[in-house]
């Protein structure tokens, strides 16, 4: 059988599961589909947070950037992680004591105003729908990269999957298939994690893998700085970022992490306060079996492709020699070639190969078929290959390769030689990540829609059951909406993340912890506070990332992604002095305040 | 006006573990993983440099930690207070 054979197999037998999930857990009354009926079980949510949370991006992406920047990026690592702890100690047991539907839902009530509730919505559909574009581009890019299909296809494809499945069951359905998206994407990252760390060190977790000797007997880490010290790289393990960046980009992923709505909502789901606090350490604890494997992943598959692009002697490989799996993601226009020196021969070390913004290549189509490759010794011609300048005194020749991060994860089960349904199980896994995080905030979206704007807002009339099918019909259209938006991303994918956590940093997260810690905070504040943290960062990112300005003009050498902080920041500072200058909020929301605090109802009805 | 007091000394209580908690998190992360993680890398544990190490693995491992510890500690307040639901 082919591989392509195998991966449809597999993902459509995922599909048939999700879909089953779906229809076993179909629901019929709001607080069904928006949180479950609160039944959730710890440990069920715990996973489905974990798969919830974990997107394309971590499951695809992340390995490879961390592979390509070495320390650089362990901003990544700490952030999409340590945000679980402010979860668990400072939102998620309060929120859940507060006992509602979504986000919105606790800002509006909390600071007694529909203008905080509706400004909360706008902040949310804002960071959803960033959110949601780079999943469905990511739904596309599975299907593109193991099966041939235009992106256009596959992103129509998942639609029609998440449609049936989040129309259907609502949240209890997304989080019955996100358990079993979860069990997917483990087993699919860390078969072939585990396969690479035992072949390359003898040990069998990648925890301690990436601790450990080689063959040679020296350290992985030691081995791989000097491969990459050699070839004219900064250091693998100490990176070449500022503290302060580093600093603010790890506390804007950090505190964005605990300000994302489709995060915060799945701990409304369980039934009680201390459900909410287990239920944030097993969903930790999910993710960190993920992310523990990420960082071994990245420095295993820089030395793999270190060593087979370079040679055994360092001078470079043949065109014709190299493995199979180059041609087949050179295909697919994951990796360009461009023989600067004209020895025949790639070689790989830093700087661009190629020129332009991204250093990507910009391949010539014309001319992509067997005969005219043949006239470019077989390799893809490209139009934009750079002058190949290098510094002999850094490095011992010219860059001639262009590597996509996503590499590192996709062709890690042909590196390193494993069987066919490994390659099959990966992109089903792919599959499941991207799909388990749209589903998720497709319904926070559906939610905001129906129950804060519609509900609690404009109609309160509405009964239970208009309300369940006006939160259908939204979930429809924003299935469609997020579907276009997939096929037409607005601006550049990874711009567009770091502006959904920069976002969800300076404007949800303040908003929440002033109103469950500090009492005297009222709607002036917290709604002026919301603005500002949402509207700084938003210039701030628009500015940098798609109106030019370059960094030397960083405010105190912060890059854009880690703006959202000191947005943060900002709306903390003035929160506090606004809510100084006006009236403290009425004796009821501060009963509620003092409420939410204690886990057992003390019968002081607030709602 | 007791019930009042036992609630704000529970409250008291859990912002003390939350304080001690956050300062754990940020030394492992923010402190030992960026600010001094130059420092640290000068030292070498089974093949890490302990600063990467921090920032990679560490951190995560700790996060781990410290949420399971939080919510076991909470529930023995919760139960200490007669909060519990």
């Amino acid at each position: 059988m082919s591989i392509e054979f195998l991966t449809y197999i597999f993902i459509a037998c995922s599909f048939v599961i999700y879909i089953g999930i779906a229809f076993w857990s179909r629901v019929a009354t709001t607080h069904d589909f928006y949180v479950a009926g609160g039944g959730v079980t710890p440990l069920a949510n715990g996973m489905a947070t974990a798969a919830d949370w974990m997107s394309a991006a971590s499951f695809i992406s992340l390995a490879g950037v961390i592979s390509l920047a070495g320390y650089d990026a362990s901003g990544y690592v700490m952030g999409w992680t340590g945000g679980y702890v402010l979860l668990a100690l400072l939102l998620a047991p309060y929120l859940r004591k507060f006992g509602k539907f979504t986000v919105p839902d606790f800002i509006g009530d909390r600071y007694y105003s529909n203008v905080a509730r509706v400004v909360a919505v706008i902040c949310l559909l804002f960071i959803s729908f960033t959110y949601v574009s780079g999943q469905m581009r990511g739904t596309g890019i599975v299907f593109s990269r193991f099966l041939q299909v235009e992106i256009e296809t596959g992103i129509i494809i998942a639609m029609a999957v998440v449609f049936i499945y989040a129309v259907l069951g609502g949240m209890k359905g997304i989080t019955y298939t996100q358990v079993a998206q979860y069990c997917v994407m483990i087993f699919a990252f860390n078969v072939p994690a585990l396969f690479l760390t035992f072949t390359m060190t003898g040990h069998l977790l990648p925890l301690t893998g990436l601790g450990a000797t080689l063959e040679s007997g020296v350290y992985v880490l030691d081995h791989l700085d000097g491969l990459v010290e050699q070839l004219g790289f900064s250091s693998f393990t100490e990176g070449s970022k500022s503290s302060v960046d580093i600093f603010f980009i790890t506390a804007a992923l950090m505190f964005g992490t605990a300000g994302l709505p489709h995060v915060i909502v799945r701990f409304f789901t369980v039934p009680r306060v201390r459900d909410a606090r287990i239920s944030a350490a097993w969903a930790l604890a999910f993710i960190a079996v993920l992310y523990i494997s990420i960082p071994a992943v990245g420095a295993f598959g820089r030395i793999n492709l270190i060593e087979t692009v370079n040679g055994i002697d360092g001078q470079g490989t043949e065109y014709g020699a190299m493995p199979s799996w180059f041609q087949k993601w050179e295909t697919a226009g994951l990796i360009a070639w461009y023989d600067h020196n004209g020895d025949g021969r790639l070689q790989y070390a830093a700087g661009g190969a190629f020129t332009g913004k991204d250093q990507r290549p910009d391949f010539w189509d014309v001319a992509d078929d067997p005969v005219s490759r043949s006239m470019f010794n077989n390799t893809r011609p490209v139009m934009n290959p750079s002058a190949g300048d290098f510094d002999p005194q850094q490095q011992p020749f010219a860059n001639e390769l262009y590597v996509d991060p996503d590499i590192m994860v996709l062709a890690n089960p042909e590196v390193a030689d494993m069987p066919k349904w490994v390659v099959a199980l990966v992109a089903a896994g792919a599959m499941a990540a991207a799909l388990s995080t749209a589903a998720g905030l497709l319904l926070v979206i559906a939610t905001a829609v129906s129950h804060d704007l519609v509900k609690s807002t404009l109609r309160p009339q509405i009964t239970d059951s208009q309300e369940l099918s006006i939160a259908r019909i939204a979930a429809m259209i924003s299935v469609l909406v997020a579907g276009y938006l997939g096929m037409n991303p607005p601006g550049y994918v990874a711009a567009v993340v770091a502006m959904a956590f920069g976002l969800a940093c300076a404007s949800f997260f303040p908003a929440i912890i002033m109103g469950i810690f500090y009492q005297r905070m009222n709607k002036y504040g917290a709604i002026s506070g919301m603005l500002i943290g949402l509207i700084s960062t938003l210039a701030y990112i628009i500015y940098f990332k798609f109106m030019g300005g370059t960094p030397d003009q960083w405010l105190f050498g912060i890059s854009p992604e880690g703006f959202g902080a000191m947005g943060m920041l900002l709306n903390f500072l003035i929160a506090y002095i606004v809510s100084h200058l006006t009236p403290p909020p009425p004796k009821a929301i501060q009963q509620m305040v003092q409420d939410i605090r204690v886990p057992r109802n003390q019968g002081s009805a607030y709602y | 006006m007791q019930h009042q007091n036992l609630a704000q000394q529970y409250w008291r209580r859990n912002l003390q573990i939350i304080v001690i908690y956050l300062i754990i998190w940020f030394l492992v992360s923010f402190g030992a993983g960026i600010l001094f993680a130059d420092i640290l890398n000068q030292f070498q544990v089974f093949g890490f440099k302990l600063g990467y190490w921090f920032a990679n693995q560490g951190s995560v491992l700790c996060f781990c930690l410290l949420t399971v510890a939080y919510a076991w500690r909470m529930n023995r307040l919760d139960n200490e207070f007669d909060v519990h639901e």
